[in-house]
């Protein structure tokens, strides 16, 4: 009876946003007379991090301080339509929506800065400080809060802006799956390096190393929260979870916390992780989407990990404590 | 602990950006930490009533009697609904864009199709006077054979789970009953490989395991409106499932969320507002229904179990030369999203490589069992798990290190997808790399020095000569080679009834002469009113 450890790899890629488009996404964004912004979605935040990202996204395309947007989502009543928070298209699908908002907006906003400094509205730019300027000569300024309140009661042009992506719906062919499933991916290669104790069958991972390559990380906090989650999820799904222990067999189905078990603190692994940024040509602002994939490549590693280990592969999920013993025991440990 | 490898696809990206890039913290973070966010279930209506359905004890049953009666009396209940009470009890997630037929009621008609189905729900002052009052609710059900294993259930003589799939499989394009990926010849791969690896994996359910359950609280508002507050991950989506099993005008529901305590996938599927809703317009008071964490478990879909086997050709230098998938998606009873993963899955075969021949079958089988729907990585986690358990069976086979082995495989920018699209923006290599240098997990130098940014394109961005399956072959036998036709003008078939029992195809005739792939079949013109042949995804409706 002992314990014995092993690596396993598994290195993969992910489509980003629902398979062969047709899944839009829309954004309005407008200023208050303070030149502050409002983004109105309806997209869902489900602690991905939707409305920051989106804010971060707005902001930088404005050129005003991330403390001046405020995304407000989602009510029906007021936020444009999005089709929705999975397929990982939150990001992509959204972020290109917010972006041609903003770009809108901002167009308004440079229009009503150039009619009160005299100039042309190519000639400015914005020092996402909240101030727009002349190109090159910094002195001839003004704030964006000044800028509103000429363009709402000077003026009377309204600092707002309506933003749609949609990739278009494509098809598929019957005979050969010929397709255009989606416009980018993100990439991923993880090793697992797991102790397996073959007088209990358990399987702890012991260490994880990874590499994610997904596009611009347009906030590294909210990456790295997807991706430490993420792959706990992936080992969780490698090792715990089921609602079916014995599939296709319907019985032991647990039905809570106690039955339905998962990773705890104590077995949460060391995980030593790398961003790659390789920036999707049509991602806003080179961003792609980390939350689904992330999961993905510590399935099979751990998988991997454990023949390593012991010499037995386990083709079933999840890798139980019972189909190790039983698998250890099929070939005579 | 994470680092970020700047120096990769540098010149690729613009890094002095105001805001992008900057770990700003969260817009929401103060209420999340503070607990006092707003979920869906936060807010207070006076005079808030409870709704709980009853549910199928039975995975394939026909209800030969139902009655509500004592429950109806029953202390603190304010209404029971059931099917009639349902203004459009039928419906599937995915016509609101258009794809497949609508196979699922909200409550039972007069079979239920797994255990756990929703029967009937009560409305009640508490939580417990409706699950006191449905336990007065008395069901007669005439129990039916059922199927619970995806192959059993494209067997012959299956039961039949959903009466709109007799064949219990999803159909694709009104010909198939499943979705084709053919590239090159697999067989001919097979004949010239070094090795030939066959595997089978398996995938059992999983529960999304969101902190809040699914739920929903509709009220009436003023001039007729419904005001919704819902924990669903598709705003827009739910309101036009919820308006459609209604007959509402959409702008009469007003709904509002946004904010949500875990999805996964697992909140998509519309569970509760149609009902609580209904609740509401029935009683004229606010209603909620919230799913309990036994209900969530195992009557709440979870993802869906899949079944892979995969056959591989391999040469002793480590390339890959033909790859066959044959996968099963159990979509449970009804069909929810696992039509679309199926599609997914079929443009992620054979994975993050190039590989010169692949071919793949992948089927949305229905069982009697709860519905499956999308969970995070939909449609791919389950066949990623087989192809990479796969790749270190490979390169263990011909003995070559698994990371090296990836690395040459991998797809490089300009290669030729299986799909029939160019692989761009590809950093599968460089991923490879940075992760075993993480590892101390040493590679040879050829191998640290490759790039995604070389050595594709070329031959490799050649579509090949393929083998497509000939007429009558809509349901091949696994084991079959497949029948060699020569590829030519498209030849219609007529539409057979999907997953007729697995028929032992023709014989294999001669190998085809050489000739470019066809082009897809034309469309057939639509016809107002029936179901038509799709070019994007299964059956149409007009």
């Amino acid at each position: 009876m002992a314990k014995h450890r092993g690596r396993g790899v598994a290195s993969i890629n992910y489509p980003i946003g629902m398979n062969l488009g047709g899944d839009p996404s829309q954004a309005l964004v407008h200023s208050n007379p303070d030149g502050k912004f409002t983004v109105a979605l309806s997209s869902i935040d489900l602690g991905q991090g939707m409305k920051s990202v989106t804010r971060q996204i707005a902001a930088e395309t404005l050129g005003v301080p991330v403390a001046d947007v405020y995304v407000d989502t989602a009510d029906s009543d007021t936020g444009p339509h999005c089709m929705g928070s999975f397929a990982s298209r939150g990001t992509h699908r959204v972020g290109n929506a917010v972006i041609a908002a903003a770009n809108e907006a901002r167009g308004v906003m440079l229009e009503a800065a150039a009619e009160e400094l005299e100039v042309n509205a190519e000639d400015l730019e914005t020092d996402g400080k909240g101030n727009i300027h002349v190109k090159g000569a910094p002195q001839r300024s003004m704030t964006t809060a000044d800028v509103a309140i000429a363009a709402q009661f000077k003026q009377g042009k309204t600092i707002s802006g309506r933003g749609i992506f949609l990739i278009p719906l494509s098809d598929v062919d019957p005979e050969t799956g010929e397709m255009t499933p989606v416009s980018c991916y993100a990439h991923a290669c993880l090793i697992a390096e797991v102790e397996v104790d073959d007088e209990t069958g358990e399987v702890a991972v012991v260490e994880m190393n990874s590499a994610y390559e997904l596009g611009r990380a347009l906030n590294p906090k909210l990456v790295e929260q997807q991706l430490v989650g993420g792959a706990w999820m992936g080992m969780s799904h490698a090792l715990y979870e089921t609602t079916e222990p014995y599939y296709p067999d319907r019985s032991h189905g647990p039905t809570d916390f106690n039955e339905y078990l998962m990773p705890g603190p104590g077995d949460i692994a060391p995980h030593n992780i790398a961003v790659l940024e390789r920036p999707a040509p049509d991602g806003p602002y080179g961003g792609k989407g980390p939350g689904e994939m992330c999961a993905n490549p510590v399935l099979p590693a751990v998988a991997n990990a454990v023949f390593d280990a012991v010499g037995i592969r386990i083709d079933e999920l999840p890798i139980s404590p019972e189909r190790v013993l039983r698998a250890l025991k099929t070939r005579g440990h | 602990m994470l680092e970020f490898r700047k120096e990769f696809f540098a010149d690729e990206r613009d890094d002095n950006l105001n805001e992008i890039g900057q770990p700003t913290q969260r817009q929401d973070i103060l209420g999340h930490v503070t607990g006092r966010t707003r979920f869906y279930d936060d807010h207070a209506f006076d005079g808030l009533l409870h709704m709980k359905v009853l549910r199928s004890p039975h995975h394939h049953a026909r209800i030969r009697n139902l009655d509500v009666s004592a429950a109806q009396r029953a202390t603190g209940v304010r209404r029971v609904i059931t099917a009639a009470d349902i203004p459009v009890n039928l419906n599937t997630l995915l016509s609101l864009i258009d794809f497949g037929k609508d196979d699922e009621p909200v409550l039972a008609e007069t079979v239920v199709h797994y255990k756990g189905e929703p029967v009937a729900a009560v409305i009640a002052d508490t939580e417990a006077a409706a699950l006191a009052a449905l336990d007065a609710i008395r069901v007669d059900y005439e129990q039916l054979p059922s199927v619970l294993d995806v192959e059993e259930a494209l067997a012959p003589g299956a039961p039949v789970v959903n009466e709109t799939y007799p064949g219990n499989a999803f159909e694709y394009h009104e010909k198939y009953n499943h979705q084709k990926l053919r590239f090159g010849d697999v067989e001919q791969g097979f004949a010239q490989a070094d090795h030939v690896l066959e595997e089978r994996y398996q995938m059992s359910p999983i529960e999304h395991a969101p902190t809040e359950t699914n739920g929903s609280i509709a009220a009436p508002e003023t001039n007729d409106r419904f005001v919704v507050h819902t924990a669903t991950q598709a705003l827009f989506f739910s309101l036009g499932t919820a308006a459609k099993l209604l007959n509402l005008a959409s702008n009469r529901l007003h709904f509002i969320g946004g904010t949500v305590g875990g999805g996964f996938g697992g909140k998509v599927d519309t569970l509760t507002e149609p009902l609580s809703i209904l609740g509401a317009m029935l009683t004229g008071a606010p209603v909620r229904f919230a799913l309990s964490r036994e209900e969530e478990m195992q009557a709440g879909p979870p993802r869906g179990a899949e079944r892979w086997y995969i056959k591989d050709g391999v040469m002793n230098d480590g390339r890959i030369i033909a790859r066959q998938v044959r996968g099963y998606f159990d979509a449970g009873a009804y069909t929810r999203l696992s039509s679309y993963a199926v599609i997914k899955c079929t443009a992620h075969i054979p994975g993050p490589y190039t590989i010169p021949n692949v071919s793949s079958d992948v089927y949305c089988v229905f069982t009697n069992r709860t519905p499956a729907t999308a969970m995070r990585g939909f449609g791919v986690t389950g066949v990623d798990f087989a192809l990479e358990c796969q790749m270190d069976k490979l390169s263990r086979t011909i003995g070559m290190d698994p990371i090296e082995f990836r690395i040459l495989n991998a797809y490089r920018d300009g290669d030729m997808k299986a799909h029939r699209r160019a692989a761009k923006n590809c950093a599968l290599v460089e991923c490879c790399q940075v992760a075993a240098q993480k590892a101390n997990w040493p590679i040879r130098d050829e191998f640290a020095k490759m790039t995604s940014l070389e050595g594709g394109g070329g031959d490799r961005a050649a579509i090949p000569q393929t083998v497509t399956d000939g007429p009558g072959a809509g349901t091949p036998s696994p084991q079959q080679a497949p029948v060699y036709q020569p590829p030519a003008a498209p030849i219609r078939v007529p539409p057979q009834p999907a997953a007729q029992p697995a028929q032992p195809d023709p014989a294999p005739t001669a190998p085809p002469p050489s000739a470019p792939p066809s082009p897809p079949p034309a469309q057939a013109a639509p016809r107002p009113g029936v179901h038509r042949f799709s070019s994007v995804v299964g059956t149409r409706r007009r």
